[in-house]
């Protein structure tokens, strides 16, 4: 494992590093599923568009499981942000 | 493998039971959870924790329960980022400040500083709040909040360090009894275990079933959302028992909010857009501001209902345990239930009186009537 990797920060919208992913695998997380809820990564504004992939492939690689077996979390709505005031005015058209 | 109790359920309530029964003393305990921990109901849910209660039973469970939050992460070595901003609770009618007054003077006898408080008091704690929307409130200084998938993932780890085994990934298909114990059929291979505790939230009734048990639980999708975080706007829950909303800014920055709708029983947990209509509406008619916070992403979980919306607590058959039917305000009671069930199933008098809550009451007709719930 390499050291000089750990600090970099793999989830932008929450300030999640490489080292504290691969800490919670360590411990016991095989799924991105968990790591999402007790580290909040791919919880913030971007919805882990760059966060996940990087997950998935310490996951792989960790636990040495091919790719197809380590899912990303669910896809949940709404595709993009939306404003309260958006809904309002569309609702009212 | 044999185990002197099984948990089939690793939500807030089945990690925190096996916590306790090993805190107690308990060896040999097992959690199945069919996923991981926090995976079902604890962590959908908008995790707030309310003493504001118009049963004693319910007051003395939510406020045993603040006492336990309010030391929770020294205890258990996580921070579960529990605050008590409070819970301002919105009057529309007279006849809910007639309500609310009775609430009021019950919390106060049990210790529970709530108050009622005029529109211009409750806009000098959240205000963003339409004065037009209410015409009272009551405010409890040390409800609060916390983080649900945080508590359920520090109860599954200090249960772990105390030498509960938390199965992740275990479903529980089958149940048989013989000679006093329960022999289980799992997706992991089979188990026996001496007692039996059926913790699975929305999936209650199946696992009780397995047993042989019926009960009366059915299972509701109720949906909720998340905004963008934003600097710090108010740090009180606010809800609504009129239109069965919820809002509260999480230490985060986060909005999370979620609102009652007509649900038939299912498992469904899929979103809705007519949700998001939904709670749009409301939502901007109490706090207009809201209309500027961006949604970032929707989910549901299960109310696991009662026909009298109160949990069911006890031993329903010998050596089978059911802490189920929550009916959306699990997580809230969770330390204080965990502790009275880990005590009952030791066979130590607990201290408050749960027999209201047993099974047997819908036979009976003892229904549990409690003025005060959401959805």
């Amino acid at each position: 494992m390499k050291g000089s990797d750990n600090d970099i920060i793999v989830c932008r919208c929450e300030d999640i590093t490489l080292g504290e992913i691969r800490e919670k695998i360590r411990e016991g997380l095989t799924t991105t599923e968990e790591l999402k809820r007790v580290l909040r990564v791919g919880m913030g504004p971007c919805r882990g568009k760059s966060c996940v992939p990087i997950i998935r492939r310490e996951l792989s690689r960790m636990l040495s499981l091919p790719m197809a077996d380590v899912l990303p979390p669910k896809d949940r709505p709404p595709v993009v942000m939306v404003k309260f005031k958006s809904i309002l005015e569309g609702s009212e058209e | 493998m044999s185990f002197d109790v099984g948990v089939i359920g690793g939500g807030v309530i089945g990690c925190a039971i096996a916590y306790n029964l090993a805190k107690f003393g308990q060896k040999n305990v097992v959690v199945f959870e069919r996923q991981y921990p926090g995976a079902g109901s604890t962590g959908r849910c908008g995790a707030g924790v309310r003493q504001q209660w118009g049963l004693e039973m319910n007051c003395r469970l939510a406020r045993g329960s603040v006492k336990i939050f309010e030391q929770l992460s020294s205890e258990l070595g996580v921070d579960i980022e529990f605050r008590q901003g409070g819970y301002l609770v919105l009057a529309h009618t007279e006849k809910q400040i007639e309500q609310f007054e009775k609430n009021v003077s019950l919390q106060n006898s049990l210790g529970i500083p709530s108050r009622i408080i005029t529109v211009e008091e409750a806009l000098e704690i959240v205000p963003y709040l339409n004065p037009e929307s209410f015409i009272a409130a009551t405010f409890c200084p040390t409800d609060g909040h916390a983080n649900p998938l945080l508590t359920n993932y520090a109860y599954a780890k200090a249960a772990e360090r105390l030498g509960v085994k938390v199965m992740k990934f275990t479903e529980v298909s089958g149940v048989e009894r013989s000679n006093g114990v329960f022999k289980l059929t799992t997706s992991r291979g089979d188990f026996e275990v001496g007692c039996l505790v059926n913790a699975a939230g929305g999936y209650s009734k199946p696992v009780a079933a397995m047993v042989g048990v019926d009960i009366p639980t059915y299972s509701e999708r109720h949906q909720i959302l998340v905004t963008a975080p934003v600097p710090r706007m108010f740090d009180c829950m606010v809800i609504s028992f009129t239109s069965g909303i919820y809002a509260q800014q999480v230490p985060q920055g986060s909005f999370v909010l979620g609102i009652a709708e007509n649900e038939e029983p299912s498992y469904n947990t899929n979103s809705s857009w007519q949700f998001l209509e939904h709670i749009t509406y409301e939502v901007t008619s109490i706090l207009p501001v809201f209309g500027e916070l961006s949604i970032v992403r929707q989910w549901a979980g299960l109310y696991n209902k009662t026909p009298d919306s109160q949990p069911i607590l006890g031993e329903v058959s010998p050596g089978f345990f059911v802490a189920v039917g929550f009916s959306g305000h699990g997580f809230m009671i969770a330390p204080k239930t965990a502790e009275i069930m880990a005590k009952l199933i030791l066979g130590i008098k607990p201290d408050i009186d749960i027999s209201y809550l047993s099974l047997d009451r819908f036979e009976k007709g003892e229904l549990i009537v409690e003025p005060s719930v959401v959805g």
